[in-house]
């Protein structure tokens, strides 16, 4: 398939997705869509990043990092807390497909590779932490800057 | 401020923070609003004690402290985002104390969900999208099994926890009921990638969120809530692993 058409496949899938989570978790209706594209837009930055031949941890971080920052500026636009879209923004990155190959390789006897694929979502995980962690950080810095003024 | 009845403003902020916790709120917000709402009233000098499971909340050198228990914890970030609202308006003296309680107690018996027909809607999108953002391949065969598998197992699961208060039993009911559908369906030969779909028919349960979320609280800190919480992530990973598990063997 084109890449075109793939990037574009991509980025409706991450935005439809991240709707339908905030459907399943009762977001406010007025951050629905706001928050959709703050998914879109961190998996698109995850799946560029992972194309261009960057590591997952490393993809999976600066995906997490750039909804952290749509989030805030979407927070402080319309007034809600920054929580309501980075939990909905997160869906497309969360390591579920990994978790899944972990549980099978479990089920089928193959317990290295299983812990394998374990510690790759811990890792996965801990990165995304981390990633929001310095959206979080740019938040504080740019708050006080304006508060300072 | 002349006199504010403490009692009741430790219960209102007591309330405030339990809805927020129920409501899958972070930690440090849930701290910061309950101080707030103190702060506003006027009273200076408050100690807070906030984990998933209880809250503690005491004014310094005096003799009011009270607890709450929290036993439902789910995500609801409506609920949240109105206690948001309600402390900024009382912040801002567009409410009373007496106001603020009321509106908050009216906000912890009935929240406003999206009707069901739409939640069914989303599980079912959100496993097809999944299915092929996860995956990354382009599988359209199998969307639309991928999307009633993740609508049974969404279903089952939310059916379950209605009726019974045994944890992680509506995840392994659910993931269980999704997988023999995904079964059934790649034996008929309406289905023809079983991996790819089990991927995205979990997603409306997986917690992948509250894992991450877990981390977080614990580098922010909250070392009691990030394990609380991370635990109960954990068990329902198990919980729906362990339902695929049964089945998983028979394709």
């Amino acid at each position: 398939m084109n890449i075109y058409i793939q990037a574009l496949v991509q980025c409706v899938f991450a935005y439809l997705g991240t709707v339908a989570f905030a459907l399943i978790i009762n977001v406010p209706r007025r951050a629905l869509n706001l928050g959709g594209w703050a998914g879109a837009t961190g998996w698109m930055v995850y799946w560029v990043l992972f194309k261009v031949g960057c590591s997952i941890v490393l993809a999976n971080l600066l995906g997490a990092f750039a909804i952290g920052i749509a989030a805030i500026v979407f927070a402080r636009w319309r007034k809600i807390p920054v929580i309501v879209f980075t939990i909905p923004g997160l869906v497309p990155l969360v390591p579920g497909g990994t978790a899944y190959e972990a549980v099978r390789m479990f089920v089928e006897g193959q317990t290295d590779a299983g812990i394998g694929y374990l510690v790759r979502v811990i890792m996965v995980a801990g990165a995304i932490a981390v990633g929001f962690m310095l959206a979080q950080l740019f938040g504080d810095l740019t708050k006080r800057r304006i508060r300072l003024r | 401020m002349a006199t504010v009845d403490k009692a009741e403003l430790l219960d209102t902020c007591l309330l405030a923070g339990r809805i927020m916790i129920e409501g899958g709120s972070e930690m440090y917000r849930v701290d910061d609003t309950m101080a707030r709402i103190i702060d506003n009233a006027g009273v200076r000098g408050v100690s807070l004690f906030t984990t998933p499971t209880g809250i503690v909340a005491g004014l310094n050198n005096q003799q009011y402290v009270q607890v709450r228990q929290i036993q439902r914890r789910e995500i609801d970030l409506e609920k949240v985002s109105r206690v948001n609202q309600l402390s900024r308006e009382f912040a801002a003296g567009q409410l009373t104390l007496a106001e603020l309680h009321h509106h908050l107690r009216a906000l912890a018996l009935h929240v406003p969900f999206f009707p069901m027909w739409l939640q069914i809607i989303g599980a079912g999108v959100l496993s097809a999208t999944m299915m092929v953002v996860f995956t990354q391949r382009y599988d359209w065969f199998d969307i639309p099994i991928a999307a009633v598998a993740g609508i049974v197992g969404f279903l089952v699961s939310t059916y379950i926890s209605r009726v019974t208060n045994v944890r992680f039993v509506a995840e392994l009911a659910g993931s269980l009921a999704l997988a023999l559908v995904t079964l059934v369906a790649c034996k008929v030969g309406w289905g023809l990638n079983p991996d790819n779909i089990l991927i995205g028919a979990v997603m409306p349960m997986v917690p992948g969120v509250a894992i991450t979320n877990s981390i977080r609280d614990m580098m922010a800190g909250h070392l009691l809530t990030g394990l609380a919480r991370g635990m109960e992530a954990v068990l329902t990973a198990c919980a729906i692993g362990f339902g695929i598990a049964v089945v998983l063997p028979y394709f």
